[in-house]
């Protein structure tokens, strides 16, 4: 009995620290104080205000800019990443280990360097800097969690499958369509979707790449806005906006998923 | 039983991945209409030989024609020839009926025509109104029906079956034989049938290639196959099998097991070395009398359900294996006695193991990549090519590694009566054939060595 209260409680108390800083943003983007802790009544003025732009055009517009980057670098990085994946599938088992270990360098390597290396590598080509450095940049450091995310697709399938549609009359490019894309497109969901938020998420090496033009994305548009004393509080009803979606939106995967299994 | 048209014809076909032979010189032809099965055990390059089939691999060297044309380098799309695969390979997220039209679809048919012909081939494997069921909900069996019908839907030349009975229960794989047996003769499509079962090969084919080691062992009906193996390899393979050594005296005389007994083989050498066969249920066993051929004491007897298969140990030191309807127990004196047309004579492969070696030094012999040392190698003068004779029983094998000169895995067993065959590959894969007394598992790992009077050369 004591026992079962303990660990009750100590998940309890887990949860609480966990989400306790998301709930309060929720709590009080209810509320029009402009110091996060006063509660000044309830009112939704903060989210009608998001929506409405005027004097906080530069709020939506970064906002804007987070999900056009994210959706570009995410499809482009589903791409590549596929049809890596593939390739590295067919490789010897010995190359594939090699493969692998290159794939993961990129991962484990901290953000900053990364925005570094790339930060250099677009100053010494000479490409000026704004939405497509970001997205070529956003593309490079995506494109490795989709390949691990396909690859194992690829090895739970059925090694003949591939091989049926070939059989049968179909060339090769449409047994790439027909069969081997229909089977690899939940890890390839599931890739986007990991880039998708990966990209929202970046912001060092967004702020390497994004140069000087005035382009702002969520992360450095709030950077910026922290920098100069006091988060604007509409962006309370945004985070929450923000959060409430991904949650839907990982509710929604999982039911897929479930389905699936059964 | 073969007809004239052949729609498969391999020539000298050989495969290799990496350094890796895989394939040594293929020839076959398959007629139009028959039933083959390409029989042999894992490894033994028969899956190698229906993916170049196929198609989906590029042969090394040798051609292969289908239907009249050389298809040796044709793309697997554009051959006449389906297959069935040993997992299946149904495409999960499409249901029965796209996985059946998938091929009907590809050729731009009419739809009203493939709804017709995915409803007759669904008759012919009796899966009618399955259209709509995902192939996730089907049985095995189910899965395995849907497969047949998705490659026999496209009328192809020829039908590749890769073990397609494998992974379903014995019984169940009884009931599939036996309709694959009858698709076969209503459909006139020429059947290619990979399996390692013995008894499904022997139940279901026209003619069956034993394969071993990526060779053709012999190529025949069932029958030619299992009452006149070429080989003890054959022998072995397919069904039960006593193999002995045997000493053909003259024309139909065989001396084995300490024993003359008559047989109907000719053609030999008097005296010649022969492996000889006698399948279990050709030999009588009895109540010890004046018939007896050989006599001996039951050492073991097991009940198989139709029969006894019993061990009969001769006073000269051979293990018989038997089956009869009659039990004899363990312990009890019995005669044995073979009919002269129940003795399969074999030429034997080898007599020796042979190689050819360089003289390192006065007192040193290399072959198989290793300096052995031999008696006679001063005879002949240092660096000049030697042959090499090892006879089997000179071939000495140590548990541990370390104790021989070079290193070896038992590749395949085969028992003699009173001591066993072995096969050993060495680590360059080269064979070493040796004979003892000594029980060694497939896959052990062993040391070799050979004393220095036992190596004998000739110049070549």
């Amino acid at each position: 009995m004591i026992k079962r209260i303990l660990s009750t409680s100590y998940l309890g108390i887990l949860l609480v620290m966990l989400y306790a800083p998301i709930l309060i943003i929720i709590i009080f983007s209810f509320t029009e104080a402009k110091v996060l802790g006063n509660w000044t009544g309830f009112s939704l003025k903060l989210y009608t205000s998001i929506f409405q732009g005027g004097i906080h055009h530069s709020l939506t517009s970064a906002l804007y800019n987070t999900l056009i980057i994210g959706l570009i670098a995410a499809a482009a990085s589903t791409v590549l990443g596929t049809i890596a994946a593939i390739g590295i599938y067919n490789l010897t088992p010995k190359s594939q280990k090699v493969m692998q270990m290159v794939n993961t360098i990129p991962i484990l390597n901290p953000d900053i360097i990364t925005a570094i290396s790339l930060f250099l590598l677009f100053v010494s080509l000479s490409i000026s800097q704004g939405y497509t450095t970001v997205i070529l940049a956003h593309i490079t450091f995506c494109t490795p969690y989709v390949v691990l995310s396909v690859l194992p697709r690829l090895r739970r399938m059925n090694p003949n499958l591939y091989e049926a549609a070939l059989d049968l009359g179909a060339t090769p490019f449409l047994a790439v369509r027909r069969i081997l894309l229909p089977e690899l497109k939940p890890g390839m969901i599931s890739g986007f979707i990991l880039a998708f938020t990966l990209s929202i998420d970046d912001f060092v090496v967004t702020l390497f790449t994004i140069g000087n033009e005035g382009l702002e994305t969520l992360s450095t548009y709030i950077y910026a806005d922290a920098r100069r004393g006091g988060l604007t509080p509409e962006l309370r009803p945004l985070s929450a906006i923000i959060f409430i979606s991904v949650l839907v939106l990982l509710l929604v995967i999982n039911q897929r998923a479930a389905k699936k299994k059964l | 039983m073969r007809q004239t048209t052949d729609i498969i014809t391999v020539e000298h076909l050989s495969h290799a991945f990496g350094n890796k032979t895989v394939l040594q010189d293929i020839n076959l032809s398959i007629g139009k209409g028959e039933f083959v099965t390409i029989l042999g055990p894992s490894g033994c390059g028969k899956t190698t030989l229906m993916r170049l089939i196929a198609g989906f691999l590029k042969a090394s060297e040798g051609k292969i024609s289908i239907a009249g044309h050389d298809m040796t380098t044709t793309p697997p799309h554009l051959r006449p020839v389906n297959t069935v695969f040993q997992k299946y390979a149904l495409f999960p997220h499409l249901n029965v009926f796209q996985n059946i039209a998938f091929g009907l679809n590809l050729k731009k048919l009419p739809k009203e025509e493939i709804q017709k012909k995915v409803k007759q081939v669904l008759k012919i494997v009796i899966m009618t109104d399955y259209e709509e069921r995902d192939v996730d909900s089907l049985s095995g069996g189910q899965q395995q029906r849907v497969a047949i019908a998705r490659a026999i839907v496209n009328k192809p030349e020829v039908l590749l079956l890769d073990e397609p009975l494998a992974a379903l229960d014995h019984k169940m794989r009884k009931d599939m034989q036996m309709e694959i047996k009858a698709m076969h003769k209503k459909l006139n499509i020429t059947f290619v049938y990979i399996t390692h079962d013995q008894e499904e090969a022997l139940t279901l084919s026209d003619r069956i290639v034993v394969m071993s080691e990526g060779v053709i062992q012999q190529i025949g009906t069932p029958t030619e196959i299992y009452n006149e193996p070429k080989n003890s390899f054959v022998a072995d393979f397919i069904g039960e099998s006593n193999i002995l050594n045997g000493v053909m005296i003259h024309d139909e005389l065989v001396e084995f097991a300490g024993h003359r007994f008559d047989c109907v083989d000719k053609g030999f050498a008097e005296n010649e070395l022969v492996d000889v066969v006698v399948r279990p249920e050709d030999i009588y066993i009895f109540e010890m009398s004046e018939a007896a051929q050989l006599s001996g004491q039951v050492t073991s007897s097991i009940f198989k359900g139709v029969h006894y298969e019993m061990t009969v140990i001769t006073p000269e030191g051979f293990e018989f294996l038997i089956q009869d309807y009659h039990c004899f127990e363990p312990g009890h004196t019995v005669g044995l006695r073979v009919k002269p047309f129940d003795i399969q004579v074999m030429k034997k492969e080898r007599l020796c193991n042979s190689f050819v070696g360089t003289i390192v030094d006065k007192s040193h012999v290399r072959f198989l990549k290793t300096n052995f040392k031999c008696n006679s190698a001063h005879k002949f003068p240092i660096g000049s090519k030697v042959r090499v004779a090892v006879e089997f029983q000179n071939v000495i094998l140590h548990d541990s590694e370390e104790e021989g000169v070079l290193t070896g895995v038992v590749s395949f067993i085969l028992y003699k009566g009173d001591h066993f065959h072995l096969t050993v590959r060495t680590k360059d894969k080269r064979n070493l054939y040796v004979q003892t007394n000594d029980i060694w598992d497939d896959g052990d790992t062993i040391g070799i060595s050979i004393s220095p009077e036992s190596i004998h050369l000739e110049p070549v």
